[in-house]
């Protein structure tokens, strides 16, 4: 079975105590993780994860925190049967001079043997890295601007005109 | 609505598109009601800027009136005219609080493009490629406008788009410019390049102190301009071999400050231009520097280098040793457009700046693509196109 483990890190310009509460809320987790379609809590350490995998798959697991200290970390890691067995750190730390908070992360994946665990190589293996940074880019974007950017919907030479005037 | 679309280098046209709509809740919708052309625009047009998509809406300096606002957006309402500042900026991350407005963190949805060629991101800015965000631009009849409770100030009543709609960007960029040359009194500025951005910037260095300014350039209407709008000394570049002319000019002691308002794409005649031009054909390099070089040997020791001019990628033969052995301080960048917006407002209030007097085009929305044309190749004594949509 393949491993992958990623490591990244970001600076958001609020404290660690607003950083970690909106991490720890699950529910806003979907809105930044591109990937991930649902979570649902299943008790105080327990969720359910679904997540979009590569070629309309669909992978789920069940994840428990297994470290939680407010405003400094946050642990976790699945539970047997996951698609996809994973286990992460996200640590929070006060950032020098006024700088917010660092978030550190460190994901480690292992990959299940078969077709789905060849499919998912070859999209880990592209860029799990960017994957997560991109996740920390966006959840940093709703941390400090309250909103994620983005063009989708926008107008371009390349669609026809739905309808003119306004 | 209209809008004036990159079709491919050297090619614009005017399609219609669907209307823009808010995305997100801090975005409004503008009508706008008067847009310009940049030299900025030109790198694009010339192919020099990669990441342009066929269809990419252009255009980041315009103003217009507020027609739909987001729920987040309180500060403005339907019917406000407003100034848009051309970086997209979200004036909460630490480059905003800092007045960084143009390297803000958060607003490129294309970050991850820009840091593979950069290293991290710039704000996104609107209508200028794939990189910077692939924002829809404003060279349109409504446009999209981002973080509408940050960037944008209203128009005071009474003032007309065309005593503002520089404010966007070529008055502050000509500003930034001056302002990185910390001018001291008795201090020579010289200035490559007599479009809108050096005109900006020239007229900024004589309301900052500067002694003598002295602009460069090989369009006499430009230079005539410099001139007659903010006293300054000229140098035609085609005509004198402009480090022996600025050295001579200042006593043997070469320029305090040197601007480069050219950009990469300057242009030159000799050798060195040969060079370039291979060189890029073959893709090695994305910039013409030849204004930043002579820059840089003009420049009198301990003195600034300031560049307005954009530079894309990669440019080669900079003279590093000059600027390291001359002690020079080097200071570039998009302009933090936000930062100086109400002081120049007020400037122009006060009469002391009419931007305006740059402008020496009017036309229609549909003539964009003459407009491109006719500015490129500084026909028609062309120095500064707006738009009227
Ligand atoms: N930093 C910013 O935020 C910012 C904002 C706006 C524009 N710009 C950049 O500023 C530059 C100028 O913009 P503009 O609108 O004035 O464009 P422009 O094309 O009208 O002006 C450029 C001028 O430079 C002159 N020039 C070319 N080669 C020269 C040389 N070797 N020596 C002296 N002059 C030379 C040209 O004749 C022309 O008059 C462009 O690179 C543009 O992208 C930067
Ligand atoms: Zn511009
Ligand atoms: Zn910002």
């Amino acid at each position: 079975m393949a491993s992958i483990e990623v490591r990244t890190a970001v600076t958001i310009n609020r404290s660690p105590h607003d950083v970690y509460s909106a991490w720890r809320a699950l529910e806003n987790i979907p809105r930044f993780m591109r990937h991930i379609e649902s979570i649902s809590q299943a008790g105080e350490r327990r969720s359910h994860w679904v997540a979009r995998g590569p070629a309309g798959l669909r992978l789920s697991w069940d994840a428990e925190i297994v470290a939680d200290q407010e405003g400094e970390l946050i642990a976790w890691r699945s539970l047997p049967g996951a698609d996809v067995e994973n286990h992460g750190l996200v640590r929070f730390k006060p950032a020098p001079g006024d700088r917010g908070t660092e978030v550190h992360a460190l994901i480690r994946y292992r990959l299940p043997g078969g077709v789905l665990g060849q499919a998912l190589g070859n999209v880990f293996n592209q860029g799990a890295g960017r994957l997560i940074q991109g996740d920390l880019r966006r959840f940093k974007q709703l941390m400090e601007a309250g909103e994620i950017s983005t063009t989708e919907g926008q107008p371009s030479g390349r669609q026809r005109e739905r309808e003119h005037g306004r | 609505m209209k809008a004036v679309c990159w079709i491919a280098p050297n090619t614009v046209r005017v399609q219609q598109v669907p209307d823009p709509a808010l995305l997100n809740p801090r975005d409004a919708i503008i009508r706008v009601t008067l847009t310009a052309i940049c030299g900025s625009d030109l790198h694009l047009y010339d192919g020099y800027i990669p990441a342009m998509l066929p269809g990419d809406i252009l255009g980041h300096e315009f103003v217009g009136e507020v027609v739909e606002v987001g729920r987040e957006v309180n500060n403005l309402k339907i019917g406000d005219r407003v100034i848009v500042p051309f970086p997209i900026s979200c004036g909460n991350c630490f480059f905003c609080r800092r007045d960084l407005w143009s390297l803000c963190d958060n607003s490129n949805p294309n970050a991850a493009m820009a840091e593979e060629l950069w290293g991290y991101s710039p704000a996104g800015i609107y209508g200028y490629s794939q990189i910077l965000g692939g924002y829809a631009g404003g060279q349109a009849e409504y446009v999209r406008v981002p973080f509408a409770d940050a960037g944008p100030l209203k128009i005071p009543d009474g003032m007309s788009d065309e005593q503002v709609v520089l404010l966007t960007d070529v008055l502050p960029t000509g500003y930034q410019a001056a302002e990185f040359c910390d001018i001291r009194p008795g201090d020579s500025v010289a200035v490559w390049g007599c479009g809108p951005v050096g005109q900006a910037a020239i007229k900024s260095a004589a309301l900052l102190g500067a002694e003598r300014v002295i602009a460069i350039d090989r369009f006499e209407e430009r230079l005539q301009m410099a001139r007659e709008w903010s006293g300054a000394e000229t140098l035609n570049y085609a005509e004198v071999d402009v480090i022996d002319a600025l050295k001579e000019l200042t006593g043997g002691r070469g320029p305090d400050a040197c601007i480069d308002a050219a950009g990469m794409e300057a242009h030159d005649f000799g050798l060195e231009g040969v060079y370039d031009r291979a060189k890029q054909a073959l893709c090695l390099e994305t910039g013409r520097p030849h204004a930043l070089r002579q820059a840089i040997i003009a420049c009198r020791k301990g003195g600034v280098i300031s560049v307005p001019g954009v530079y894309g990628s990669f440019i080669d033969k900079v003279p590093m040793g000059a600027a390291f052995n001359k002690g020079l301080t080097l200071r570039m960048g998009q302009t933090h457009v936000q930062r100086y917006l109400r002081p120049l407002l007020e400037r122009i209030q006060r009469g002391e700046i009419d931007p305006s007097f740059i402008i020496t085009h009017r036309m229609r929305l549909d003539d964009a693509p003459h407009g491109y044309e006719i500015f490129k190749h500084k026909q028609d004594e062309c120095v500064k196109v707006v738009l009227r949509p």
